[in-house]
């Protein structure tokens, strides 16, 4: 299963940056694809970029809304909101597990062979953090004169808009290097720190820094793919602690925010069929074993 | 056997929480799109933030 985990992680990663005419353009794609929602995070200024990047999107868009309300405009980020709360809905923080392709980046740099760390809980807030002042707050409420606002995660803080359009745009577009000043060396910063952490603790970013795993983490109680407790098969042995990526103590917290669904504890820890997996209520898969459609026993 | 069944349908309710959920943010996506929102937010997609990305 993980495997087919992989795989699925690069398809979506193929799939929200399929434009590959960038070394002749020299620009990003400006196709009617952009329209559709990426479900996971990755800039819509990267150059092979097919579809939007919702936290990108909303910023702009709450960044705009009284400029736009003057003009009759009701631009309040409901079109982004909603496909983002669709997927939520549906997948929760499944999306950051296999669809996300700034998450598999940071997977693949944490198999680089290091003795490896946790990431204290306690930081896990600060995405949260992140999702409601940088994303929400302050777009809207710090204007300037022509009442629009900055996006502020972008601008300030997204690492993932540095590696994948930031350095790429200026590899493009020698010109542009003209322009690098204290706000990309902030972003460089911020980005070289998240990927060098990444290398020692297991998806760093996503766990204290990403406003869309914020947000997807929001329907961990409510979403309709998820991993699922059969407390009378626990023997709390605490195996699915050891193997989880994100530091998720399933047996005690089996709705925890924090999980990716991405099927460690089903597949590689759990050994009494505890965890399966269930779509609105009904058991979809046990354990790698073997998938089948029907409950378990 | 039925009564085998009858208690996995006890323990395996369907939850209605998320088609709920789903169906909300359908209907605030459809109201988005109403409002012709998805043309801005294309217009803004195939445009270069620079500032976003951190340049200028």
């Amino acid at each position: 299963m993980e495997t087919v985990r992989k795989w699925v992680q690069v398809i979506m990663g193929f799939l929200m940056n399929g434009s590959w005419s960038f070394p002749f353009t020299r620009t990003i794609y400006q196709g009617p694809l952009k329209v559709i929602c990426a479900p996971g995070l990755n800039c819509y200024s990267c150059p092979a970029a097919t579809t939007y990047c919702p936290m990108g999107s909303l910023q702009q868009l709450l960044g705009g809304l009284r400029f736009a309300l003057e003009n009759g405009q009701y631009y309040f980020g409901f079109s982004v909101l909603g496909s983002i709360g669709i997927l939520g809905g549906l997948f929760g923080r499944m999306i950051c597990g296999w669809a996300c392709p700034f998450g598999f980046i940071q997977e693949l740099l944490h198999k680089i062979p290091t003795r490896k760390f946790g990431v204290p809980r306690l930081l896990s807030h600060g995405k949260f953090v992140f999702l409601f002042l940088f994303v929400i707050v302050l777009p809207l409420a710090l204007v300037d004169e022509s009442g629009i606002g900055s996006p502020w995660y972008c601008k300030f803080v997204c690492p993932a808009g540095t590696l994948e359009a930031g350095i790429p745009m200026l590899l493009l577009q020698p010109n542009l290097r003209n322009t690098i000043g204290l706000l990309f060396l902030n972003k460089f910063v911020i980005m070289l720190i998240f990927l060098t952490w990444a290398i020692f603790a297991s998806r760093p970013f996503c766990r204290t820094a990403c406003p869309l795993g914020a947000f997807y983490a929001l329907f961990s109680r409510v979403r309709l793919i998820k991993l699922r407790l059969d407390e009378a098969r626990c023997t709390n042995c605490k195996a699915c602690h050891h193997v989880c990526p994100m530091g998720v103590k399933f047996n005690e917290s089996p709705d925890d925010p924090e999980c990716i669904t991405c099927l460690a504890c089903m597949n590689k820890a759990c050994k009494f069929d505890a965890i399966s997996l269930e779509i609105g209520g009904i058991p979809l898969a046990v354990p790698d074993r073997g998938i089948s459609l029907s409950s378990k026993p | 056997m039925s009564q085998t069944s009858s208690n996995s349908r006890k323990k395996s309710p369907l939850r209605k929480a998320p088609i709920v959920v789903i169906a909300a943010f359908l209907l605030l996506w459809l109201i988005g799109g109403a409002t012709g929102e998805p043309g801005r937010v294309l217009e803004q997609a195939v445009q270069v933030c620079l500032s976003c990305i951190g340049i200028g």
